[in-house]
């Protein structure tokens, strides 16, 4: 199963058109595949195209050239319908800044991809109910996300993201607006969905420890790969195993 | 379902937003409330007069000369494009052209009705004075016929008889409420003597010699219960037609009431074409009009048809303004919330579902707006009715009318916004600041 390309991209550039006629290319032939089950880490400096990576593996913009195959799709051929379907069904999206709806309880924010997806109103309401458990939301899920901590609203997003049983998570800077023990909470929990429930996660970071958390790291410099490490996951682990 | 979950996210929407909600449903409320108010008042009067005319007598032809030929009237089916000249005596139906009607006619005229105010135009003014007390009155002569049409009950002392009206004696009848207030209701003292009443600084004199029970007007929209009405000091219609100096007159206006069976639609026709065949084909202007209880009807169902339909017009402007407002407001929201529809792209919202989300948001708001609207209008339309006694009609049609009307309101002006939500590119709506 491991051996399995989850994501595979070729070539990808993308350019911004910030007044014509300049185009001002972020990402230059990017090269790089991800296998199922993979915890991958993405780092490199402010602006150097992280997040306009992660937007194009979300399937939430296209690329300006090359290939992106998600989980046997080809990216750059899909009907905008078929795009919908596919970030609701293939991908969670777990955002810096939490983008829960607002005035919607924790719970209604947990079933959204689900309604989405034609799910029935009691399994759906079921599913967010287990979900949110897992991420110790119980207590609080009937709450709208302004009477949630940074944390609290985080661990929602990680809920929804769950939603569909995606095959790949992708989270962008997760942490990036919590303090460290909460952070650390949040990085249990990817550990926990990438360990027990085998997915795939893409994790923007731009801490050193927590990318030294995962599998595998890439590095960025001004949209090139600079150049991939192992990360120290398999260590941590035999350390845990200890 | 995804469509239910929507109308309770707008809900939402609206809850947190109360006063910015409500101004944009001013509009629509205003609209449907107008709506609803013209459509209840016109039902009301519709159908009172209706009733009236009903009551008056289905079997009741009026008869009346007009100027010729022309365009349609809206009242009396008719309009003279030029006018010819003003009308004479001589264009009258005379006493004897209505009595070779009446003879060709006997089966099936039952009563020709005859009545006329001694008045000089203003019989309001008519009062009887006894000592510190009077009585306002019309001093109005009656014929045997409308006498007997208007099923007059004498009270006490006698009708008129037949010498009366052939000899236009000067006698009367007063009403209850007249001896009520001259008498204090004592008959005794009222019959048997002589009244004056002074019309417009004229003065009258007659010789009760009955009282008769006052009936309420039939066709008073306040339903008057005033406790002092101007009641008929009633005369022989000839000694009417003497006091005015008309007695050699034709008579410009009569009241005929048909035999049982007679069907009045083609009677009134026939009784048309009588007259003018006979006596007016050669009248360079003038011809006699007839007009039954349902063509009365029809001519003032299709006036409040059109008052109505006049009113609605300018009522259906506000709502457009209200839809413009909505369609507004549906913008600002939009621009407000572009995060959350790239949130919501993210999550797998296809461009429908977000489309459908925004429409029905926009006829949320409308169908709000139409209900209290709808609730606003009928009350009003209850208390304006209220005020000339009458009990609104209120017609089922027009609220669903409403109802359907609001829906395809927030449908047209929220389509515009919400496909404009609906084809915001995912990532641009995500990075919205
Ligand atoms: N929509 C856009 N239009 C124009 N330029 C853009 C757009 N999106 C990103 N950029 C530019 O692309 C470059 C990379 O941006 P990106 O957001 O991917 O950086 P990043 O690596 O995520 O940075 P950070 O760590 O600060 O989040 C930046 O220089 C940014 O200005
Ligand atoms: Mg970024």
């Amino acid at each position: 199963m491991k051996d399995n390309i989850m994501l595979d991209l070729r070539n990808i550039h993308k350019s911004f058109f910030i007044g014509t006629p300049n185009e001002f290319e972020v990402l230059h032939g990017l090269n790089f595949t991800v296998k199922e089950g993979e915890f991958v880490s993405i780092v490199g400096q402010s602006g150097s195209g992280k997040s306009t990576l992660m937007n194009i593996i979300g399937a939430l913009d296209r690329p300006t050239a090359g290939e992106y195959n998600l989980d046997g799709v080809d990216i750059e051929k899909a009907k905008d319908n078929e795009l919908s379907a596919l970030r609701n069904k293939k991908i969670g999206f777990v955002f810096q800044t939490y983008n829960l709806i607002a005035r919607t309880s924790a719970l209604k924010n947990v079933e959204l991809p689900m309604m989405y997806a034609g799910m029935g109103r009691s399994e759906r309401a079921e599913r967010a109910r287990e979900l949110l458990a897992e991420v110790d939301m119980t207590d609080r899920m009937m709450h709208k996300p302004d009477e949630l901590s940074g944390g609290q609203k985080q661990r929602v997003a990680i809920a929804r993201a769950m939603a569909n049983d995606p095959a790949i998570i992708l989270a962008d800077e997760p942490t990036g607006a919590l303090d460290s023990s909460t952070g650390r909470m949040i990085m249990d929990i990817f550990h926990k969905l990438h360990e027990e429930h085998g997915k795939t996660i893409v994790l923007i970071t731009h801490s050193p420890e927590l990318s030294m958390e995962t599998e595998r790291i890439i590095t960025l410099k001004d949209g090139t790969i600079i150049g991939e490490s192992t990360g120290n996951w398999q260590g941590l682990k035999a350390k845990e195993g200890e | 379902m995804l469509f239910s979950e929507n109308i309770l996210v707008a809900l939402a929407g609206l809850k947190a937003n109360k006063m910015r909600s409500l101004l944009t449903m001013l509009g629509i409320i205003i609209g449907i409330a107008s709506v609803i108010t013209i459509k209840t008042i016109g039902n009301t009067m519709t159908q009172f007069i209706n009733e009236k005319m009903q009551s008056m007598g289905a079997n009741n032809i009026q008869v009346g000369i007009m100027q010729k030929e022309g365009k349609k009237d809206l009242f009396y089916g008719r309009e003279s494009d030029t006018y010819v000249r003003p009308m004479t005596d001589d264009d009258l139906i005379s006493p004897d052209m209505l009595k070779s009607f009446r003879e060709k006619f006997k089966d099936e005229v039952t009563y020709v009705v005859l009545s006329e105010y001694v008045t000089d135009g203003n019989y309001q003014k008519s009062e009887i004075v006894q000592g510190d007390r009077t009585a306002k009155v019309s001093v109005v002569g009656y014929n045997e016929d409308s006498f007997k049409f208007n099923k007059t009950k004498i009270l006490g002392g006698r009708a008129f008889l037949k010498r009366d009206y052939d000899e236009a004696k000067r006698v009367c009848l007063l009403s209850d409420r007249a001896v009520e207030r001259l008498y204090d209701g004592n008959m005794d003292e009222a019959i048997g003597k002589p009244i004056e009443v002074t019309v417009d600084g004229t003065y009258y004199t007659y010789y009760v010699v009955g009282v008769y029970e006052y009936v309420e007007q039939s066709l008073s929209l306040t339903g008057s219960n005033s406790p002092n009405p101007v009641t008929d000091l009633q005369i022989p219609y000839s000694t009417a037609r003497n006091e005015n100096h008309n007695q050699n007159k034709g008579y410009s206006y009569f009241n005929v009431v048909t035999a049982v069976g007679v069907d009045n639609n083609s009677f009134s026709k026939e009784m048309r074409d009588y007259f003018n065949v006979n006596f007016y084909s050669r009248n360079d202007a003038y011809d006699v009009i007839v007009l039954t209880a349902s063509s009365m009807m029809e001519e003032f169902n299709s006036i409040i048809g059109m008052v109505e339909t006049g009113l609605t017009v300018i009522a259906a402007i506000s709502l457009l303004v209200g839809g413009i407002g909505v369609m507004n407001i549906m913008l600002v929201s939009i621009t407000e919330r572009t995060k959350e529809i790239g949130t919501r792209k993210a999550l797998g919202a296809t461009n429908f579902s977000i489309r459908l989300q925004f429409i029905t948001e926009a006829v949320v708001i409308c169908i709000i707006g139409g209900i209290i609207g709808i609730f606003l209008g009928v009350g009003l339309g209850t208390v304006i009715m209220k005020f000339v006694n009458q009990t609104a009609v209120i017609s089922p049609d027009s609220i669903l009318l409403a109802v359907g009307f609001s829906m395809v309101i927030g449908t047209f002006f929220g389509y515009y916004p919400a496909n404009k939500a609906a084809k915001l590119n995912p990532i641009d709506a995500l990075r919205y600041e």
